[in-house]
């Protein structure tokens, strides 16, 4: 296969720009970053398929090698709308972020840093606890007044039965 | 038994709802289901004993040899009476148990129910994996049940350690488990351990399915799951933590189930891999240290559920011992002691439950003449408790006497001398600290050695010792009227103690009965196990045991008595131990070591975290980045590389200027710090693209290309005019810029020269024809198309587009949502313009006071009244409008949707497609936009972005599924060839509706970026200009 070196001079430069750019902390160098490694990333499909040929429309008499390869232009052609939407989406989130913060910055992330910064001790965690000698010092109080209930109606229920044991005796 | 299973899980699931009908009551119906397999399991003795297994098969996943197979032979029979006849107990006693606890607890009877039925699935599975599975789930299962008491931070510690310490070795066996199972082609234990004397054999001779070494480290690795799980030391201490579970849980996990899981495996192991080395030594080490060291720590708790918590260590110990013997005689014996120990311990723990339901403690400085309070429950718990400590005629005693037979026959090499020791002397302190416990709960201890706090004690009356009422406090307790006893120290008024009801106490005496049945008659029991030997024919023949309780007066008789009498002397001077024990220095607890290993763990993981969770994007990037460039160069390199061929200069002189042309712009965009400049260089590296493209014979990427980078340009202006116009310069705190930006650079020139030496490398290294040859043939006689590019998206590759159109959808929405927070807001119909509404605006821009003479000049010329066509036009600001642009966009606008609609139609066969034509219309609405305004966008378009969106997706759906309404596979085209009446004879090929679709979808897309980023920003910017106005105003009427 024949390498052609204009294009891959091309996206050798686009590359190391966007990968320059993506490791800025402004975010619109980044999106225009990300946007010369699309097109760097569109150079190396297109490279991949070959030298150019005819374009690719479909005639009884040519042979199938004299087209330009058909796959990486199918593949680039959705690379490209896509990489559309994804920059719109991108200027959409630099805006907001502009209109809540007024910094076109990507910040570092806050509660990560405190995550970094903070102690393994867990106050919980590490307390010490004593085993509990009963499962029952919780309701305890509902547990007696329910007993003392159970109590007083057997002790209704004896007083009840006496009398006719007595009248039996008489 | 699959039946009896699936019973199991849906009688447990639904016992929530059950409990919320019958409260307590819904544990006698629970404890009826395992009573009633119990009937069915004892339906199958004869079967099952006469060396039929009981088995059932069904395939699961027969790709890894997986099935759910069940096999019940006597060992899992004997195991199955254990689980299913406790279980049942346990659950019939929770009724009282929770009689007047006020919690919901149908969850805890849902768990409790579920873990016996994965008790009874483990012990009945033969597939070794299966029987892992029901493994874990009692793990996690006892995990809910342990911190089943959640607001207590000990329940819930004692849980997260259990499920820790019991799924580590879970772990491990399954390790050990696949090894051994992968090596000999089967998972079926039965077989397994069949296979297993054979496997040894030839291992040992250095040739057949595992090395020696495999085999033992397959074993160790098991045993690592069955002792985490029987909790022998070191990872004992899970288990006396887990007494915060309820006590009944405790009774019957702790004592009965789940800890006999990992006995289970060792007694099911045993016949096979009983006489490898490893296998005998790990379990003689740790089995005689548990078992004393259990006993020991016994002795020196107070809480009555941890004086039986380490004894069932001290037990379990005891069992793993015994079953190190690995000859028949010592599975014999060890199958004996494991029955009379779930006897003994279930009654046991039942017991301390009742206690501490009764009189609120389970302490042993605070209970105090409890026999005279509750001497049914006495007589019941000292019964257990003398079965325990070997005592005659219990079930303890004559299990105790077979392991002794065996033992004291056996004694050669450093083995049989160090278990013996270590039986003999665990036995002397187990009978020690039987006889604390029963002196510990039930008897009227001396006044000075009780705990004044938090007890209640019973009024004690002048002459008489035991009055019935209840003292409300602890104070006033009239101690001279304290009876003394034999020594004169005062004895202590008894605890205050709820009378026990029958129903309580039915189950422990149940199996009370049992223990005292099994002593005296063992007989039965005998009948059990036998079988289980004299399934393994090689060692059946060595079995000399029959279990009795008299085998007149024989070694093992007089080490009994040894035993008991020494453990009884032990008992006397319990004082003086628990003086000495005092003294004694004490290693740090097991389950102090397993905090610091944690605590370890913790700070290890924070360290990670923060080493590696920076929270910045370019660090992240970076080290993304550097390992991009460092690995591939590094195995392009190192290895052999290959050849570089055909390296041309360029084809054509054309390209090289382009190429020229974009590297300078992308070089621009580094250096300059004007927002714009860079947008434009960056567009036009996008515009050399297209002309790529097109010198490249690709006339449909560079038709899309072109489009797509005129729209990218607007939305980039529209959403960055509010922006500073400079590129600020950030600089961080630490003053290391310049440093990263050395690193930036080296970075990206790594990067780049890797891609580039990849595409060479890999370009030059091609040897074979690309697929895509096929494509331009396929692409006519299956696609119908002559365009290969348009019939692969729409044809060939349409689930890829369908991915894409999806994508863009979501991705429109993304925009709409960042710019519209509340709503999509975007009914076209909503906010059309009337007149009145029009004459209201107009006169508004009239009213202004404050007018330049550019914005007078341009105000005359707008007042014309005719019916324009850019209808919005007249909204904006009269110094906004352009004449050109609108004169430009009248022209423009029609021919654009009409060749849109071309491409559409033309392009399955010419370039073009619903992409480019997509795009087309979007241009178009861009015009229209950039002239009017977002007033004059909304009159433009029929339909709002979304409903664009809806609808391209939804045809492209319909598209895709219509195909398998008649059986054709999905995303299937047709072609259909008819007349009409102007056009003539049409070829309609079906995949042209996909494409529509895709056409609507991109509209929509663009639509949506206009009104978002375009209309939503004017308002923005008009509201903040009106608010500074006013402001300026006020301002001046202060003045």
């Amino acid at each position: 296969m024949i390498i052609d070196l204009s294009l891959i001079l091309v996206m050798g430069v686009l590359y190391a720009v966007g990968v320059y750019l993506i490791l800025d902390r402004s975010m619109t160098r980044v999106l225009l970053g990300l946007m010369l490694m699309t097109n760097a990333t569109n150079i190396l499909i297109l490279h991949a398929g070959g030298p150019a040929g005819l374009a690719p429309f479909y005639s009884k008499d040519i042979a199938a090698e004299d087209y330009s390869d058909p796959l990486p232009q199918a593949l680039i052609l959705t690379a490209v709308v896509i990489s559309c939407a994804v920059t719109a989406l991108i200027l959409g989130i630099i805006y907001r972020s502009w209109l809540l913060s007024k910094a076109d910055e990507i910040t570092d992330d806050a509660e990560d840093i405190r995550v970094a910064e903070q102690d393994a001790f867990d106050k919980e965690e590490d307390a010490a606890a004593e085993f509990d000698s009963s499962e029952f010092d919780a309701d305890e109080a509902t547990r007696e007044k329910e007993f003392i209930e159970a109590e007083e109606k057997k002790k209704i229920s004896q007083t009840a039965a006496q009398p006719t044991v007595s009248k039996k005796g008489d | 038994m699959t039946i009896v299973l699936a019973l199991f899980l849906l009688i447990s699931l639904v016992s929530p709802w059950l409990y919320r009908r019958l409260g307590t009551s819904t544990f006698y119906l629970l404890a009826a289901i395992p009573a009633a397999v119990l009937a069915l399991v004892l339906a199958k003795t004869g079967q099952i004993l006469g060396g039929s297994p009981w088995s059932e098969s069904y395939q699961w996943i027969p790709e890894l040899d997986m099935a759910l197979t069940f096999r019940m032979d006597t060992l899992s029979w004997v195991m199955s009476l254990l689980v299913l006849g406790v279980g049942s107990l346990v659950l019939f006693y929770c009724a009282s148990y929770f009689k007047h606890s006020t919690g919901d607890n149908g969850q805890f009877a849902a768990y409790l129910f579920g873990f016996a039925g994965a008790m009874f699935g483990l012990i009945t599975a033969d597939d070794f994996i299966l029987m892992f599975i029901f493994w874990e789930i009692t793990t996690i299962l006892s995990y809910l049940l342990i911190g089943y008491s959640r607001h207590r931070l000990s329940a819930r510690r004692s849980a997260l350690q259990a499920l820790t310490v019991t799924t580590a070795g879970g772990l491990a066996m399954l390790v050990g488990i696949v090894m051994l199972g992968y090596s000999l082609g089967t998972y079926s234990l039965a077989e397994l351990v069949e296979r297993g004397p054979s496997v040894l054999a030839a291992a040992q001779e250095g040739h057949g399915p595992l090395t020696m070494g495999m085999l033992s480290a397959a074993l160790v690795l098991i045993l690592c799951g069955a002792l985490s799980k029987s909790a022998i030391f070191p990872l004992h201490f899970w288990l006396p933590g887990a007494m915060a579970a309820p006590t009944p849980v405790s009774a019957y996990l702790h004592a009965a189930a789940m800890v006999k899981a990992g006995i289970y495996i060792l007694l099911r192991l045993a016949p096979g891999y009983g006489e490898v080395d490893i296998w005998q030594n790990v379990l003689i080490i740790f089995g005689a240290f548990t078992m004393v060291f259990g006993g020991w720590a016994a002795l020196k708790q107070t809480d009555l559920k941890l004086i039986l918590a380490y004894g069932t260590v001290s037990q379990l110990g005891f069992l793993a011992l015994v079953i190190s013997g690995g000859t028949s005689d010592a599975i014999y014996a060890a199958m004996a002691l494991m029955v009379a120990h779930s006897l003994f311990k279930a009654t046991l723990f039942l017991s301390v439950g009742i206690i501490d339901h009764q009189s609120g403690t389970r302490d042993i400085h605070k209970l105090s003449g409890i026999y005279r309070r509750a001497p049914k429950l006495a007589t019941v718990a000292t019964i257990s408790a003398a079965s325990m400590a070997g005592i005659p005629p219990l079930a303890g005693f004559v299990a105790k006497e077979a392991v002794l037979e065996t033992y004291l026959s056996h004694t050669t090499g450093w083995q049989g001398a160090t278990t013996l020791t270590a039986i003999v002397l665990g036995s002397i302190l187990t009978f020690a600290y039987s006889a604390r416990f029963v002196w510990g709960a039930f008897a009227v201890k001396p006044y000075a050695y009780m705990h004044k706090e938090g007890v209640k004690y019973c009024r004690v009356e002048e002459g008489t010792a035991d009055s019935e009422e209840v003292d409300n406090g602890n104070i006033d307790i009239n101690t001279r009227a304290l009876a003394r006893n034999r020594r004169g120290q005062k004895l202590s008024p008894d605890t205050a103690f709820h009378p026990v009801s029958f129903i309580f106490l039915f189950a422990p005496a149940v199996l009370t009965v049992l223990t005292i049945v099994y002593g005296l008659y063992p007989e039965p029991v005998h009948l059990f196990v036998k079988p289980f030997i004299k399934a393994f024919p090689e060692t059946a023949a060595e079995l000399e045991l029959h279990l009795a309780l008299w085998h007149g007066i024989t070694p093992a008789l007089l080490t009994s008595l040894v035993i008991m009498a020494i453990g009884a002397l032990l008992f006397i001077f319990r004082k003086q131990i628990e003086e000495l024990q005092g003294i004694l220095p004490s290693a740090p607890s097991a389950s102090i070591v397993y905090r610091d290993v944690i605590d370890g763990l913790d700070r290890l993981a924070v360290w990670v975290t923060g080493m590696t969770q920076r929270g910045s994007l370019g660090f992240y990037l970076g080290i993304i980045l550097i390992t991009a460039v460092v690995v591939p160069f590094a195995a392009l390199f190192i290895n052999e590389t290959p050849p570089l061929a055909n390296v041309r200069v360029s084809e054509s002189p054309a390209q090289w200027s382009i190429a020229i042309v974009m590297i300078v712009a992308a070089l621009v965009v580094v250096f300059v710090r004007k927002r714009f400049l860079a947008i434009m260089m960056v567009s036009v590296t996008g515009y050399g693209m297209a002309i790529l493209f097109a010198l490249r014979s690709a006339p449909d990427l560079a038709t899309t290309q072109l489009l797509v980078e005129t729209i990218v340009l607007v939305a980039f202006v529209l959403a960055m005019r509010v922006l500073p116009r400079q590129i600020p310069r950030i600089r961080s705190k630490d003053g290391k810029d310049g440093a990263r930006k050395t690193l930036r650079v080296i970075i990206a020139l790594g990067f780049s020269a890797l891609m580039m030496a990849l595409a060479m490398f890999t370009f030059s290294s091609r040897s074979l024809d690309p697929i895509s040859l096929e494509m331009p043939r396929l692409a006519y006689e299956i696609g119908h198309g002559y365009n290969v590019v348009n019939v692969t998206l729409v044809d060939m590759r349409g689930w890829d587009t369908f991915g894409e159109i999806s994508v863009l959808a979501l991705a429109a929405t993304g925009v709409a949502s960042l710019l519209f927070i509340e709503g999509r807001a975007d009914s076209a119909s909503a906010r059309r313009l009337d007149t009145q509404a029009m004459k209201k605006i107009e006169s508004s821009f009239a009213k202004r006071t404050q007018i330049t003479v550019a914005q007078r000049v341009a105000g005359q010329f707008s007042s014309v009244e005719r019916n324009p066509f850019i209808v919005a036009g007249r909204t904006l600001p009269p110094e906004s409008r352009s004449i050109l642009l609108e004169v430009m966009t009248r022209l423009l606008f029609h021919t654009l949707i009409i060749v849109s609609f071309y491409m559409l139609i033309a392009g399955h066969n010419l370039p073009g497609g619903g992409f480019a034509g997509g795009l087309m219309v979007g241009l178009a609405f861009a015009v229209r936009y950039l002239a009017g305004g977002g007033a004059e966008l909304r009159a433009a378009s029929p339909f709002s972005a979304g409903t664009f969106l809806g609808a391209g997706l939804g045809i492209a759906t319909l598209y895709a599924l219509a195909p398998a309404l008649w059986g054709d596979p999905i995303f299937s085209s047709y072609v259909l060839d008819f007349w009409l009446p102007v056009f003539g004879d049409v070829h309609f090929v079906t995949a042209t509706i996909f494409d529509i679709g895709v056409y609507l979808l991109v509209v929509g897309l663009v639509l949506d970026i206009l009104r978002s980023l375009g209309e939503r920003i004017d308002l923005k910017l008009v509201a903040e200009r009106r608010k500074k106005e006013k402001q300026a105003r006020d301002k001046a009427r202060k003045a």
